[in-house]
């Protein structure tokens, strides 16, 4: 296998495995949780290699993890005090650990390839050079099996636990009650962002670990609203920005993980102006449709209203109408013509007049105004 | 040598422990405001985000000039804090999820641009990374001078907009009905942190900026209820450790002085979170304990009291063991208990009679039948 194709498979299993925790980040409003664990794990490296003097050992994995949730305890643990908001809790807690560990490295670790720099940006180009042999045969890349256990561990975890971690995302409160403790759904969630961001930081660094773990999901929620879809949705297009990202940064021989989260924000800004029902343009067009609606009924209402009086020449007529509607006359005048268009609204002796249909229409409209709003002063 | 001589003598450091002591000052008045309007981690955001704008700057201007640099870290920074507000008022995602978004993203981009710079053959790069990741010890003077000057305006900012910046913290609404538009102030206010956070970039980098924003303001809650104080307290902590922070970073070998500035702040706020009178945890605690020792007392009282008037004589004594017939009368239940009576009869509520009988006075009988919770219960019963 070549090492490109290795390092997009890398990355497209490091953004499958980062889109299915992050989901449940976002959605439980904890996306910062994950800038502060992917600085503190670092924490847990440096204290597990001054235990076992070896950077390869699974043992770094486990300390990492550990740091993991002791950040999201302190942090639980400062807030809880109320004396510390949560975002200041996490300003404080993640700096502090991450403090702690670059004065350790610095101090103690400083003829050891324990680069901080790495850990931050990573270095995607490399992690094919680093295999995996078993009885000396090479069987490809240490990074595709690390991330795809992790992976395989994620996926399990989220099938097994499905409808525990949907109560406890939507409904805490209900969760208490059926018995599922939200406060062990967080931390095995929290285990899950831990472990995640352990085995892909070095492959990729802890920017892009972010931007895998955030992008994708919030790019799936503005398309959808089933939980179910929305992790799908996010692996496909975490997998999508692996290899795009991957691409461009081949093309201009530039930083395959800084090019991996550009991709992700691009991708994400393009779902946000083309996604169906919650992307700008629909926003615009349904509030554009929103606006001639109303302006339509207006205009019907009016019309009905004054027609027959006394002065419904100069109310209704041709030329003074946009005047009492308060409209630009640019504006009336399509209104007028779709309106005309439509059969309901005629011109007789240069004032409007509804037509049989148009007067059937007006106060059918009128009526289901009046329903809707009743319905909603009930329901109060 | 002593850290006095050493400070003497030592121009560099001088220089470096003043720039620190000064961008902790400023970063701990302008953070207060950002720790009262919740919007700590956006300086974490924002300080990544300016990535590619400092990487802009150089591409422009092909050499080092950290004023120019500022200046696209501040666009950066600015554009960054738009979208992340756009983003959360505009869609449902949330603030915390638009941050994470923009923070990698923007800082991916910028890594994208630095890994482009390194490819053009320009000797001037060299050591670009270092202004991201933050190396105090390389402060020049004409980095002070910036320093100075950007800090020096943040704060007469600070004097000037006192009025509009404390209302829009604390009461967005009553500052728009007063013709203080909240959002131009919020704007301003932003504008504010993300400069503030650009002058700290090269002293003690990105990552642990976000700190020295946060963590001075909230040591400086935790003292007082007051704006003012608050502010001028986060300065002095945020001034102090900056100081301090860099002085041991110097005599301390292989001692990186952001991460040490960090650290000291984080002591600071340890301290305040604990000891500071009022809100912090150990008088909180202290309270708790009088407070349960309190209601223990009244207790005691009223079971003596109700003992005490099914009797024809209400100063009749009872034992020890009749007053509180319902708890578990083991031996230290009775101790216990025997503190609380020694208690009570010091307030003359009690008083002992022989073989460790005990009968309640006048002032008790009153302060039973003024107790408000034996009140509350008159008015349920009455119901």
């Amino acid at each position: 296998m070549s090492a490109q194709i290795e390092i997009q498979i890398i990355a497209i299993i490091v953004a499958v495995a980062c889109s299915i925790p992050g989901v449940f980040l976002v959605l439980r409003k904890m996306a910062m949780m994950s800038d502060a664990i992917t600085h503190t794990i670092l924490l847990g490296i440096v204290l597990g290699f001054f235990v076992v003097k070896n950077l390869d050992s699974p043992l770094l994995i486990i300390g990492a993890t550990l740091v993991g949730l002791l950040t999201v305890y302190l942090v639980e643990l400062l807030g809880k005090t109320k004396l510390v908001s949560e975002d200041s809790a996490i300003g404080i807690v993640f700096p502090l650990l991450f403090s702690v560990a670059i004065i350790l490295i610095s101090r103690y670790a400083g003829n050891v390839h324990l680069d901080t720099d790495s850990v931050l940006l990573g270095e995607l180009a490399f992690a094919p050079f680093n295999r995996l042999k078993i009885f000396g045969v090479d069987i490809g890349a240490k990074a595709i099996y690390t991330m795809g256990v992790i992976l395989i561990l994620n996926i399990g975890l989220m099938v097994v636990f499905f409808k525990e971690i949907k109560i406890a995302i939507f409904d805490e409160q209900l969760a208490a009650v059926l018995g599922f403790s939200p406060v062990i759904i967080q931390y095995g969630i929290m285990t899950s962002v831990s472990i995640t961001t352990v085995g892909a930081f070095e492959a990729v660094g802890s920017i892009l670990v972010i931007a895998f773990m955030i992008g994708p999901p919030i790019s799936a929620y503005l398309m959808t609203d089933s939980l179910k879809r929305m992790i799908g949705i996010s692996a496909f297009i975490g997998a999508f920005n692996a290899v795009i990202g991957y691409q461009f940064a081949a093309l201009f021989d530039v930083s395959i993980a800084g090019m991996m989260a550009t991709v992700t924000g691009a991708t994400f800004f393009v779902i946000l102006i083309i996604a169906p029902q919650r992307g700008i343009i629909s926003v615009l067009i349904r509030r554009k449709k929103q606006r001639i609606d109303f302006a339509k009924k207006s205009m019907l209402f009016h019309i009905l209203h004054h027609e027959g009086k006394p002065n419904e020449s100069i109310e209704n007529g041709v030329e003074t109408i946009y005047h009492h509607l308060n409209y630009s006359k640019d504006f009336l005048q399509k209104i007028i013509d779709i309106v005309r268009n439509e059969g309901i609204l005629i011109e007789e002796n240069n004032v409007f007049k509804l037509t049989q249909m148009g007067k059937k229409y007006t106060i059918n409209s009128y009526e289901e105004i009046v329903q809707s709003f009743n319905a909603e002063y009930e329901g109060e | 040598m002593n850290i006095y001589e050493l400070f003497m003598s030592d121009y560099t450091l001088r220089i470096v422990a003043f720039g620190s002591a000064l961008l902790g000052l400023v970063s701990g008045v302008i953070g207060s405001f950002a720790v009262i309007k919740k919007q700590g981690l956006l300086g974490d955001a924002v300080s990544h985000a300016s990535l590619p704008g400092i990487a802009i700057a150089f591409l422009l201007i092909q050499h080092k000039n950290i004023g120019v640099f500022m200046l696209g870290a501040l666009v950066f920074g600015l554009i960054a804090t738009a979208v992340i507000v756009a983003i959360d008022k505009y869609t449902r995602i949330q603030m915390d999820s638009s941050m994470a978004l923009v923070l990698s993203t923007f800082f991916g981009f910028g890594l994208v641009l630095l890994t482009y710079i390194q490819k053009i053959p320009n000797a001037n790069q060299a050591g670009l990374d270092k202004f991201i990741f933050g190396q105090a010890s390389t402060l020049l003077k004409a980095d002070i001078y910036v320093i100075v000057a950007v800090g020096i305006l943040l704060l007469v900012l600070v004097v000037v907009f006192w009025k509009e910046l404390k209302i829009t913290c604390f009461d967005p609404v009553f500052a728009d009905s007063i013709g203080v538009s909240s959002k131009t102030v919020s704007y301003i206010l932003s504008t504010m942190i993300v400069l503030s956070i650009i002058i700290g970039l090269q002293t003690v980098g990105v990552i642990l900026m976000s700190a020295m924003l946060v963590a001075p303001g909230v040591a400086a809650r935790q003292w007082t209820n007051k704006l003012s104080i608050m502010v001028v307290l986060g300065g002095i902590f945020g001034a102090i450790s900056g100081l301090i922070g860099t002085l041991i970073s110097s005599v301390v070998p292989k001692m990186p002085t952001g991460p040490s500035i960090v650290m000291i702040i984080s002591v600071i706020v340890v301290i305040s979170i604990t000891l500071a009178p009022n809100r912090g945890l150990l008088w909180r605690y202290l309270r708790n304990r009088t407070n349960a020792g309190n209601i223990n007392d009244d207790q005691v009282l009223m079971n003596l009291y109700d003992l005490a008037i099914n009797h024809q004589n209400v100063y009749h004594s009872h034992h020890i063991r009749a007053i509180r017939p319902t708890t578990t009368a083991n031996k230290k239940g009775l101790h216990a208990l025997a503190i609380t009576l020694e208690s009570l009869r010091m307030k003359k509520y009690v008083k002992k009679e022989p073989f460790d009988e005990w009968a309640i006075t006048d002032k008790g009988i009153e302060y039973v039948l003024n107790h408000p919770m034996r009140k509350e219960e008159a008015y349920v019963s009455s119901n």
